[in-house]
């Protein structure tokens, strides 16, 4: 089989998953199975990436969208305990609203590629690379040349996130023995410990 | 007939599409929106891969790489708030959470 041939059922096969499971993901009752068929489609989306030789950006698909956000996802779904959906996701009303504005889009885009943009699209062909060439070193040098201080806010946003998400999440327990720091510190012993001057009293002749 | 740019496109129009009919449709489940938010993100990262590399130049996959980390900060704090939403009203249905319309 010759490696084009081979390229585009790749290309269809993974293509038609990645669009049928994005279709189970918005329309599926139950929310675990929503999240599961987002895990799917995300794999078959790297796949096509890879076949666009994107490694890097296809495995970090993987690893940070499976890997993390979807778990995240799935974490939550099951901590909220949301109650059984027994009817469809779809309300029927907005539904074919969406349909409409959705349908007329996807017709303009389409009328967009097919007439516009025909002399605009660059070549045809994939710009094919040696097998010395790689895609990590090629984005690791662009991101730490170019793109330093993106890069660099790109580790802020994330500190932000992470602070925004437990600060929004946290929530005092009445149980809960944590000990404030601050108070801790600026205990004075005078205000715990009383000195008694007292006589000192005699026995009565048992020790306990 | 190899694969070109616009299988590609038409691809990614496609998922787009979807998702965002899952969006405006949909009224019983907050996280299924943030879901097909998802999606559409990853649909536009496509397109942004594609014409990477069509064209031959990397930046576009720099952009994806910072989509990529934006995105999962927007899902972080997206489901945070959900968790917050769920535990003030004990439901997740997008038509309960009107409280703004007045």
């Amino acid at each position: 089989m010759n490696p084009e041939l081979l390229q585009q059922i790749l290309f269809y096969l993974f293509g038609a998953f990645a669009i049928g499971s994005g279709m189970a993901v918005v329309s599926i009752r139950n929310t675990v199975y929503s999240a599961l068929f987002l895990v799917f489609c995300f794999f078959n989306v790297a796949v096509l990436w890879l076949l666009l030789e994107a490694e890097f950006l296809a495995i970090i698909l993987v690893l940070v969208y499976v890997g993390a956000v979807m778990v995240l996802f799935l974490f939550v779904i099951m901590m909220l305990d949301v109650k059984k959906v027994t009817k469809s996701q779809l309300k029927s009303g907005y539904t074919r609203a969406a349909l409409l504005i959705a349908g007329a889009m996807l017709v303009e885009l389409l009328m967009l590629f097919g007439y516009r943009m025909q002399s605009q699209l660059p070549s045809d062909e994939l710009i094919r690379q040696g097998t010395e060439y790689s895609n990590v070193t090629e984005i690791g040098l662009a991101i730490f040349i170019d793109y330093v201080y993106p890069f660099e806010v790109a580790a802020v946003i994330l500190l932000v996130a992470i602070v925004a998400a437990i600060m929004l999440t946290i929530r005092k327990r009445p149980e809960n023995k944590q000990i404030d720091a601050s108070k801790q510190i600026h205990v004075n012993p005078a205000d715990r410990i009383r000195m008694v001057s007292m006589e000192a009293e005699k026995g009565q002749g048992e020790e306990s | 007939m190899s694969l070109t740019l616009s299988h590609y496109l038409i691809f990614s129009t496609l998922l787009f599409m979807v998702s965002l009919g899952g969006i405006f449709a949909n009224r019983r489940n907050l996280l299924v929106v943030l879901m097909s938010l998802e999606l559409l993100l990853l649909s536009v990262n496509t397109n942004f891969i594609a014409f990477s590399k069509f064209i031959g130049n990397v930046d576009g996959q720099v952009f994806v790489f910072f989509i990529l980390t934006v995105a999962a900060a927007e899902a972080a704090i997206g489901l945070a708030i959900l968790v917050m939403l769920f535990r003030n009203k004990r439901s997740l249905e997008v038509d309960d959470l009107n409280e703004l319309e007045g």
